[in-house]
């Protein structure tokens, strides 16, 4: 298969005996994304017997399925099926969603700290990850790099590595959008609520652990709460804060910012603000600005 | 009761897993050897499911506070009741006051405790096995230390001593296993002599092999160069990110593949080469650091027929044990 073909046409295959993985494309966009949520959508409604997690992802989606009860290669057939019924992006299509403000510290010394360990791991042993990013993306200076960063909000595409991980997407036009290299060999070591960038995609950790975005910055706020303490958590009767979907405004802080919201966290009284809004997909990518203009207005109005 | 005196390495509390929330990252978790914990199940007289112990390496010191019937499973390791070695694949009364010891491994690497009734821990998103890496599930989220008391669950079948698996069904663990691997995926970013290496490789575990995953050395592998579609990231290694099925085996930097496990994680963006079948999961989890495995492609049908012949071996076992 030739690097072209794998980008243009879905493929569908077999993950062992249990999964079912299929790629609408090899590269990353939102009318590719809104195809792969149609298709999930759509699955999950009609409840074949033998489906038994469906997980969209960016720009592809997996299924598990009891072979026992259906046989993959039936399955397959039923997904073929339902592409050709969703088609491709409708006009009309809108998704209920919310915008949250998420506080982030970038060029954080925590996660400066353990990025300089890792070194040896990387693209560039002799800088460090904000620095790379800002360079193979063309900036002139990091500070201009970590304001493209924050300037525009995000739509979480994916939800996994482990519980309650985002991977976000900013709304912005391709050629506005940052991209990154996943570390060389991926690290032993991440801080709990590092803000981490892999792809096109930024996310947070939720818990300390092995990963292999680069580090560049921190969020104050838990995204992961097993034990339900904060009430964002309790209210919602869920270990994690972020639904597939939600549209993140990532809102940049100081130390001193940072260090208040961590105080309310340790308190128990920490809440994210956030606003319900429908996100239509085909008014974004007519006027990208003019939507993320209004979707902030919102929350922040 | 059970009043733990010495956790052992890494012992925690395992079922069949937590199923439903793949998509938000929750992996299964559940016992690594399915085979070993179901037949341990069985022979102590529990409904499938009912959750047990699982050790790794090292086999943790329990003493019991009930007169109850117990069953170690798994790997190849000498048990001892208050000091008097006890068979293996069989299940044992034991008396309150008892202790339950263990040897050095022989052979495989995780054995597992079945206790008539099972383990009783509170359920954790429907499940009660522990998942270490966020710390929810199982005994408090966490591995068994000294100390700990698990209750224990009093749903039991049939509990009775003296069942015992037949021999031949008795697993071996050899130093290499040989594992099915459906190759897919990704694994077209391979290169063909990268592809034939891999299955032509005996994998060394690294000391770096848990139950999210196992890391190997043993070869080193070459993407095929392309224009990296956008989203990927420059690496050749990298893809857009996807969902990881469990048993999937990754290769960042082409120098150390990784097979996630029950505990893995759900998603990523390195390129996948492949699944490992899901029933040969059980043989990884018998290997240890410093073992080999070997990777042997089969194809779907090859795949399911695999599974098929595991599962029914196991449905034949709980059908003569009842």
């Amino acid at each position: 298969m030739t690097a072209t073909e794998a980008e243009t046409e879905t493929r569908y295959d077999h993950g062992g005996d249990e999964f079912v993985y299929v790629e609408l494309s090899a590269a990353m966009s939102l009318p590719v994304h809104f195809t792969s949520l149609a298709i999930t959508r759509r699955l999950g409604e009609e409840a074949i017997p033998g489906v038994e997690e469906i997980c969209p992802s960016n720009a592809s989606y997996m299924v598990r399925v009891d072979p026992d009860r259906l046989h993959p290669r039936d399955l397959v057939r039923e997904l073929q099926r339902i592409e050709g019924e969703v088609g491709s992006l409708s006009d009309d299509l809108t998704v209920a969603t919310r915008i949250v403000d998420v506080p982030i510290m970038l060029n954080d010394p925590w996660t400066h700290e353990v990025l300089m360990k890792f070194r040896d791991r990387h693209q560039d042993p002799t800088g460090t990850d904000l620095d790379y990013g800002a360079r193979i993306n063309g900036y002139e200076t990091t500070d201009a790099f970590i304001d493209a960063l924050a300037a525009s909000p995000y739509l979480v595409t994916m939800m996994g590595f482990v519980p309650g991980l985002p991977w976000c997407f900013q709304l912005v036009p391709r050629e506005r959008q940052v991209e990154v290299p996943k570390y060389v060999r991926p690290r032993t070591e991440t801080p709990e609520r590092a803000f981490g960038f892999g792809g096109a995609f930024a996310v947070i950790y939720p818990v300390k652990g092995a990963g292999g975005y680069q580090l560049f910055g921190s969020a104050p706020a838990p995204i992961f709460d097993g034990e339900q303490r904060l009430p964002d958590f309790a209210e919602n009767d869920s270990v994690v804060f972020f639904q597939h979907g939600d549209v993140i405004n990532y809102r940049r802080v100081d130390r001193e910012e940072y260090d208040d919201v961590r105080a309310q966290v340790d308190a128990g009284t920490w809440r994210y603000s956030y606003k319900e809004l429908e996100f239509s997909p085909s008014r974004f990518l007519a006027d990208p600005d003019g939507t993320n203009a209004a979707m902030k207005e919102v929350l922040y109005g | 009761m059970i009043r733990v005196q010495d956790p052992g390495l890494e012992t925690t509390v395992q079922d069949t897993g937590r199923l439903g929330y793949y998509s938000i990252g929750f992996p299964p978790s559940g016992a690594l050897d399915s085979f070993a914990y179901h037949v341990g199940n069985a022979l102590v007289g529990n409904e499938p499911g009912a959750a047990a112990l699982e050790a790794v390496y090292l086999g943790p010191t329990l003493e019991f506070t009930v007169d109850t019937v117990i069953a170690v499973t798994g790997a190849d390791i000498p048990a001892f009741v208050d000091g008097e070695e006890i068979p293996t694949w069989e299940s044992v009364a034991v008396s309150s006051g008892s202790v339950l010891s263990f040897g050095q491994l022989r052979a495989g690497a995780r054995p597992y405790v079945a206790v008539a009734g099972g383990i009783d821990v509170p359920l954790y998103y429907g499940s009660r096995s522990t998942y270490t890496l966020v710390g929810i599930g199982g005994f408090q989220g966490r591995a068994l230390r000294a100390g700990d008391e698990l209750a224990l669950g009093a749903d039991a079948r049939d509990p009775k001593a003296g069942r015992r698996l037949d021999g031949a069904d008795v697993p071996v663990h050899p130093s290499t296993a040989e594992v099915h691997l459906l190759v897919g995926l990704h694994s077209y970013r391979l290169t063909e002599d990268s592809l034939a290496r891999f299955t032509d490789t005996e994998w060394k575990v690294t000391p770096d092999a848990n139950r999210v995953g196992y890391r190997f050395r043993g070869a080193e592998l070459e993407f095929v160069p392309r224009e990296q579609p956008f989203g990927a990231g420059s690496d050749p290694a990298n893809v857009t990110d996807c969902g990881y099925p469990v048993g999937s085996v990754q290769v960042p930097g082409g120098v150390e593949p990784i097979v996630l496990l029950q505990d893995a994680v759900t998603g990523g963006g390195y390129a996948t080469l492949g699944t490992v079948v899901s029933v040969d999961r059980d043989r990884l989890a018998q290997t240890k650091t410093g073992d080999r495995t070997r990777f042997v492609p089969v194809d779907l049908d090859g795949a399911l027929e695999v599974r098929r012949d595991r599962l029914g071996a196991l449905d034949r076992i709980r059908s003569a044990l009842t």
